[in-house]
């Protein structure tokens, strides 16, 4: 019973949010609470904020009303601490042209604290489908290739909290089921996922919830 | 973590090795025109040597400013070293660390060889030397904060110009001041000392401010 109760318990909790960019505001009032292996889809028209929403949600952009808390804490106040907790994926994929795959994914593990191995990283770049191109310079890559990537954070990090932004976009069938089954393993774990996406992920999961933001 | 962000750096300039000459060309060029421009007037290049000397190091470093957070603003990995379980004003540190290295120790071990058309003599030169050795320091601390308060915006590189110049001013006070008082057989001691209090105060206050800059910069 207890345990039960401890299982449905929101870690991420989000109330009364508003979000203003230049003159216009995105939303407001928006109130969510987020359970261990949820999956909460983000969908709406381009411009409904989405991306506003998902960098609020990581502390990049200070809400204009409203607070985001995180196991019953505000996020602003413990910064860095959060990060511990949270993995956020923009649209911009995060990958140095100028550097290769192994770099990227070795260099962007050591920045968060997590030693990656060369073959710990030969292993996952292999797994994203990037095995024999682990030593290009990512500007010789394809986007989907750049995009993969980045994604190949996604099999090392130990985040609860992954907030994903349109990370669909450029990649293949393939690799969108590999993100859809990675999202599945996370979610099994008790992590939590929140994508915005124009695609529709289905997953298996059966704790699925769509918010949709309108115009 | 510092030495990570200071080794990425390090390669990506490796990497883009032009853009780290071009700085360091901008540099000798702009000094070796004067002796040029004067003539072989051995005691006016000697007086206006320490000013133009810095005066190069200061127009040099304002190139590659532009680039400190610009290149990781583009491809979103500032967004990921924003959201890193580390206090930001360390990850500041280390980048600008990186361009200490990248862009300012080139021009500190060139200035005594561009010093040589200026008819300075051995003492002198290892004062130049020592000078820019503590004064470039401020240079990428400053100049960290302006490229952070411009980052994005149209025009940035002139702006920064207009914001870092004239905080450049103290440095380029004291550090010329050196350099002068050594031409004249004086020591350069307090003007050092100086120099290296006003390099340990900005070490002390703009990786805060920075931090600050990129988050309103980033939002």
């Amino acid at each position: 019973m207890l345990q039960s109760a401890r299982r449905t318990t929101s870690i991420l909790a989000v109330s009364k949010l508003g979000c203003v960019r230049g003159d216009r505001r995105l939303f407001s009032g928006l109130d969510l609470s987020v359970s261990p292996g949820t999956f909460v889809q983000l969908t709406g028209p381009n411009g409904s904020g989405k991306t506003s929403l998902l960098r609020i949600l990581c502390g990049l952009l200070a809400p204009a009303e409203g607070v985001v808390t995180w196991n019953g804490a505000n996020i602003r106040s413990l910064a860095e601490e959060y990060y511990t907790s949270v993995t956020y994926l923009g649209h911009r994929h995060g990958v140095k042209d100028e550097l290769s795959a192994i770099e990227n994914l070795r260099i962007s593990n050591a920045l968060n604290g997590i030693t990656v191995s060369i073959e710990r990283a030969h292993e996952v770049l292999g797994q994203m489908g990037l095995a024999g191109r682990e030593s290009l310079l990512a500007q010789l890559l394809s986007e989907g290739q750049r995009r993969r990537v980045g994604l190949a954070r996604l099999l090392i990090c130990n985040t609860k909290l992954w907030l994903l932004d349109e990370v669909l976009t450029s990649l293949d069938k393939s690799a969108i089921a590999l993100v859809r089954s990675l999202i599945e393993n996370h979610l099994t774990g008790g992590g939590i996922a929140i994508v915005a996406t124009h695609q529709e992920l289905e997953l298996a999961a059966s704790r699925t919830r769509r918010l949709e933001l309108t115009t | 973590m510092l030495r990570w962000i200071v080794w990425r750096d390090l390669m990506l300039a490796w990497r883009r090795r032009a853009d780290m000459l071009s700085t360091v060309f901008v540099f000798v060029i702009v000094v070796s025109l004067f002796p040029f421009g004067i003539g072989p007037e051995t005691q006016l290049l000697r007086t206006i040597a320490p000013g133009v000397v810095w005066v190069a190091a200061l127009l040099a470093s304002m190139l590659s400013l532009g680039r400190l957070f610009a290149n990781d603003y583009q491809d979103g990995t500032l967004e990921q070293l924003l959201l890193t379980p580390q206090p930001l004003f360390l990850v500041v540190l280390g980048k600008t660390l990186a361009h200490w290295i990248i862009a300012e120790v080139p021009l500190v071990l060139i200035a005594p060889l561009v010093g040589v058309q200026f008819d300075l003599n051995k003492e002198t030169l290892w004062i130049l030397f020592a000078s820019l050795l503590l004064g470039t320091p401020v240079l990428s601390l400053i100049g960290s904060v302006g490229a952070a308060l411009t980052l994005g915006l149209r025009g940035g590189g002139v702006l920064i110009s207009i914001l870092v110049l004239p905080l450049y001013v103290p440095a380029l006070i004291f550090g010329a001041g050196a350099v002068e008082a050594s031409i004249l057989g004086m020591s350069p001691a307090a003007n050092l000392y100086l120099l290296g209090a006003f390099a340990i105060v900005s070490l002390l206050f703009s990786p805060f401010a920075t931090a600050a800059a990129l988050r309103i910069s980033l939002e």
